[in-house]
């Protein structure tokens, strides 16, 4: 039987990967933060995973205003990095896992999650970037991964509800899997970051602590925090962290916090990376 | 057009409905700078490429002025329109400070100081003291 052992929460900025890829991690700029992503690696390293689900949200890479799902699940053999503007990052090919992830598709949608499937699609920042902050910079990424992309671009996003409820349906089809695996689910994006208008720049340190302390003292106020409130006090960008409500609702109630690290700024965000264990 | 209960934050642009009907070209013409061969193009013809897209006018003229502000009040969304940002490469820190009408130095120190405060940036209210 496959099982969802863990929960991670991370940021998934471009300049974070970009340091990684340029060898900047050790610059005073950036030390601090990288400092704090040493444990969470030694973690992965520890716990090698058979797979990752990762939540993530794509940025005008494989998905345009063309067509927009609100959830979509990447069921294929590969995925390439995306060129998002400068020429796709040097990493590995990030490998899926098919079996798995038609086995995800096919229950979810039958369990009434009208997931849309895609068979094509190259990865940008948004799933890399997290794989780069757990992994750093192996030959090969250390274990099969599928992609579930959230629409986290077009108001309005789904609620965070609606992505805690999926998650709890991500985590009763791992189960109904036959193989014995080792499922990671990273929830990405955040924390709080305004990227646009002349409010850019607003970051709110005291909603991220919160929002960190919460993952495991009281989920019930996290999931009902409307689009707004992410609007005003996160700022526009900061509602990505319904995908962390996601990786949330696929770990069980008394799911424990066992590695946190939180750094101000990392570019334009409260970089925040929260670890969750289920109970074994 | 209802009235949404995001109106009354100030300085941002929420990407909805109305924003993506009145953004849509400007925001295909974004993407298309994912691909290297478009890249080229834009950059020897700017005006020439920005005509393939049924933008309008006074879209091509923001795009072509680099208005950024400018860019969001006619549907554009930050995703799409960093695309334009990394053609020039500009990073966030220069856009962000674009968009808050501040200098890049200014807007850098802000962050590193913990970013801009929530605290009087709620309300449009707040702004209008």
């Amino acid at each position: 039987m496959a099982k969802i052992i863990a929960g991670v929460g991370t940021s998934h900025i471009p300049s974070v990967g970009a340091a990684i890829d340029n060898g900047n991690t050790q610059q005073e700029y950036w030390k601090p933060l990288f400092d704090g992503y040493g444990p969470a690696r030694k973690w992965m390293e520890e716990t090698k995973p058979d797979v990752a689900i990762i939540v993530f949200n794509d940025h005008a890479s494989a998905f345009s205003l063309e067509l927009i799902p609100t959830f979509a699940i990447g069921v294929a053999e590969k995925f390439q990095p995306a060129d998002e503007g400068y020429g796709p990052r040097q990493v590995p090919v990030v490998n899926g896992h098919p079996e798995l992830a038609w086995h995800l598709a096919e229950s979810l949608i039958l369990d009434e999650f009208d997931m849309t499937i895609v068979n094509e699609m190259p990865v940008d920042h948004g799933l890399t970037v997290p794989l780069s902050v757990m992994c750093d910079q192996p030959r090969e990424w250390p274990c099969k991964v599928i992609p579930l992309a959230v629409n986290v671009v077009q108001y309005p996003q789904p609620t965070g509800k609606r992505c805690y409820n999926l998650g709890q349906a991500i985590a009763k089809a791992v189960e109904s899997f036959d193989e014995d695996l080792n499922v990671v689910i990273f929830g990405t994006g955040g924390m709080s970051h305004q990227l646009q208008g002349e409010r850019a720049g607003l970051i709110n340190a005291d909603f991220d602590t919160a929002f960190l302390d919460d993952l495991t003292a009281d989920v019930d106020r996290l999931v009902k925090i409307p689009h707004t409130e992410y609007l005003r006090e996160a700022g526009s960008e900061g509602i990505e962290l319904i995908m962390w409500l996601l990786m949330r609702g696929a770990l069980g109630e008394e799911a424990k916090e066992i590695y946190r690290h939180y750094h101000v700024p990392a570019s334009n965000t409260g970089a925040g990376l929260i670890i969750l264990e289920n109970e074994k | 057009m209802s009235k949404k209960d995001y109106d009354d934050i100030p300085g941002t642009y929420v990407f909805d409905g109305t924003q993506n009907r009145k953004g849509y070209h400007l925001n295909m013409f974004c993407m298309s700078l994912n691909k290297a061969e478009n890249r080229e193009q834009f950059a020897a013809d700017p005006e020439g490429y920005l005509m393939t897209f049924p933008m309008t006018d006074e879209q091509r003229k923001a795009v072509l002025d680099r208005d950024w502000l400018g860019m969001l009040r006619l549907g554009g969304n930050i995703y799409y329109t960093f695309k334009i940002a990394i053609f020039d490469g500009m990073t966030m820190q220069d856009a962000g400070a674009a968009m808050s009408q501040v200098t890049v130095e200014d807007f850098k120190k802000m962050l590193l100081d913990g970013g801009r405060p929530v605290e009087g940036n709620r309300y449009k209210s707040e702004w209008e003291k």
